[in-house]
């Protein structure tokens, strides 16, 4: 009976919202009749370095803003802490960078509807003369061993994020657990690592779009490519969106967080992100539209259902 | 970085400083910034007061709470600000993470006992006669509260110019609780000076950063320049 009732107060504070809305909506968009209900309502995005920095997400929202009446509210963090921050509620759709982390919160129930939304790759840069000699090893895995081994300055994230989970999982891989003066964490965003790098001489993993983005400013250069330029597929930058689940947070707004996604994902977005260059160069890869479909994107990697394995 | 920073000096003239970005970034640092002040002030003034007149069982302990909250970490204010208001937190549903709102609130935190303190300090060093000459005229209480605080008129001034100087120059709690937000067309809406500078250092962009933080150095100044100025001749005499 109580339930009942709640969903009854649940449906008619709905109507007086949409209502609501409606009227200011109706008022603000003219005689307009495209989805007066969302107008003028806020979708929190939490989001990492990578993206805001450079400037792709600008370029998202701006048309999508347009389009519903809407104001997205973009927070650049790092990985962890955009999916930490929306694990107390307080973003509805997450963009992310770390497989790993996307699965175990998708795990726990605070995330749902992921989709992968584009890819770029991880790149090792350091000084143009490449002192420890890593440019001629061609993997990743090897120059990580070699710069451990030379004890050459390696600029850390160190900050939770998909990239420098992209850097642990390297220094896994290598068999290096790195430790010792050579190694910096600066737990810093990107762009301040990359120019932390470039002022000590040091080496570094990176996103290939922040990089590209800051090449201008910095003198650091490419020893490692990413599978882009045919590099090893570990250095794979693979991109997802994720809604926060409205069971486990009932403040957060489902539905414009599944209208972001669906705008990311849609033949507009998917060319907007083609499209967007930084110093004349593709930044990101659109991986939404496949005629391959991976219905993995959808659920934690690995997890298989009942039906299948019995 | 020094010499490229000194070359781009002259970025300074040609800086824009009618874009909406700029603009919108100034006037949400002031906002908050002023906001909370004021609304530090309005609690200090008085605080400051009592602490300094009246004899009540833990008055000590007030005194070294305002202390201690003088010098308190900002980034642990943000960090407190941010477990209230977040949707977990006891504030949640108030949707106040990632605002101004939250922002002033943290500011209010750090500004007010920087503002009770020195206001503290300016009030217990108003001569006890000119109270007692209050008193004997037949003021009341209150009277002689408005006679104490225009005789620390300088010493207040000097309490709310460093609450403003600790609120506007201030950068970890305001990108804790605020988020750095603004649109995809520019316009700030939680991004203040200091976050801003911030970002622009991040990205590598040093000329940027620098000519938003001789901005900052500007307002502080000014602000100065008008504070003192109104406790001069004013309003205050």
């Amino acid at each position: 009976m109580t339930k009942h009732r709640r969903e009854f107060l649940a449906a008619l504070g709905a109507t007086a919202t949409v209502g609501l809305a409606g009227c200011t909506g109706g008022s603000a968009l003219g005689d307009s009749n495209e989805m007066p209900g969302v107008a003028g309502e806020t979708l929190t995005l939490t989001t990492t370095t990578s993206t805001y920095d450079t400037g792709l997400l600008d370029e998202l929202n701006a048309p999508f803003e347009e389009m519903y009446g809407v104001t997205v509210d973009s927070v650049a963090q790092g990985t962890g802490a955009a999916l930490e921050t929306a694990r107390n509620g307080d973003s509805d759709v997450v963009m992310v960078h770390a497989r790993s982390l996307e699965d175990e919160f998708m795990r726990e129930g605070y995330g749902v509807n992921r989709r992968d939304i584009m890819f770029n790759d991880f790149v090792v840069v350091g000084p143009e003369d490449d002192p420890v000699g890593i440019g001629g090893v061609g993997s990743a895995t090897e120059a990580f061993s070699t710069i451990a081994d030379q004890g050459a300055t390696f600029v850390s994230r160190g900050d939770n994020s998909g990239t420098h989970t992209k850097e642990l999982a390297i220094w896994g891989a290598a068999g290096v657990e790195p430790s010792g003066d050579w190694y910096r964490e600066t737990g810093q965003g990107m762009g301040e690592v990359l120019n932390v790098a470039n002022e000590s001489g040091g080496y570094t993993l990176s996103d290939r779009g922040t990089y590209l983005s800051q090449r201008s400013e910095i003198s650091l250069v490419i020893h490692v490519q990413g599978p882009i330029e045919g590099g090893p597929e570990l250095l794979a930058n693979p991109y997802g969106i994720l809604a926060v689940n409205p069971a486990a947070h009932d403040n957060v707004n489902y539905d414009l967080a599944m209208a972001y996604i669906g705008y990311i994902t849609s033949p507009e977005g998917q060319r907007r992100i083609e499209e967007y260059t930084a110093n004349g160069e593709q930044l990101f890869y659109p991986e939404a539209l496949s005629e391959d479909p991976d219905f993995q994107q959808y659920v934690p990697e690995g997890w298989s259902g009942n039906s299948t394995d019995g | 970085m020094t010499p490229a920073a000194l070359e781009s000096l002259p970025l300074l003239v040609a800086f824009p400083f009618e874009s909406v970005y700029v603009r919108s970034i100034i006037a949400v640092s002031l906002y908050v910034s002023l906001l909370a002040v004021l609304a530090s002030t309005v609690v200090s003034v008085p605080v400051a007061l009592v602490v300094g007149f009246t004899d009540f069982p833990g008055r000590r302990f007030a005194t070294s709470v305002i202390n201690t909250g003088m010098g308190f970490p900002s980034v642990v204010v943000g960090l407190a600000v941010l477990f209230l208001v977040s949707n977990q937190g006891p504030l949640g549903g108030l949707g106040l993470v990632f605002t101004k709102e939250a922002m002033i609130a943290s500011q209010f935190v750090l500004a007010t006992p920087a503002i009770t303190g020195i206001s503290l300090a300016a009030v217990t060093s108003v001569d006890r006669s000119v109270r007692d000459a209050a008193y004997s005229l037949g003021g009341t209480r209150l009277d002689v509260a408005l006679v104490t605080v225009k005789e620390a008129r300088y010493g207040i001034a000097t309490a709310v110019l460093a609450g403003f100087g600790r609120a506007i120059s201030e950068v970890g709690s305001v990108l804790i609780v605020g988020g750095n937000i603004a649109g995809a067309d520019g316009v700030s809406k939680t991004r203040t000076l200091t976050t801003a500078i911030q970002l622009e250092a991040r990205q590598g962009r040093y000329e940027t950063a620098m000519v938003l933080g001789a901005v900052l150095i500007v307002i502080v100044l000014l602000v100065n320049a008008v504070v003192v100025r109104l406790g001069d001749g004013g309003r205050f005499r």
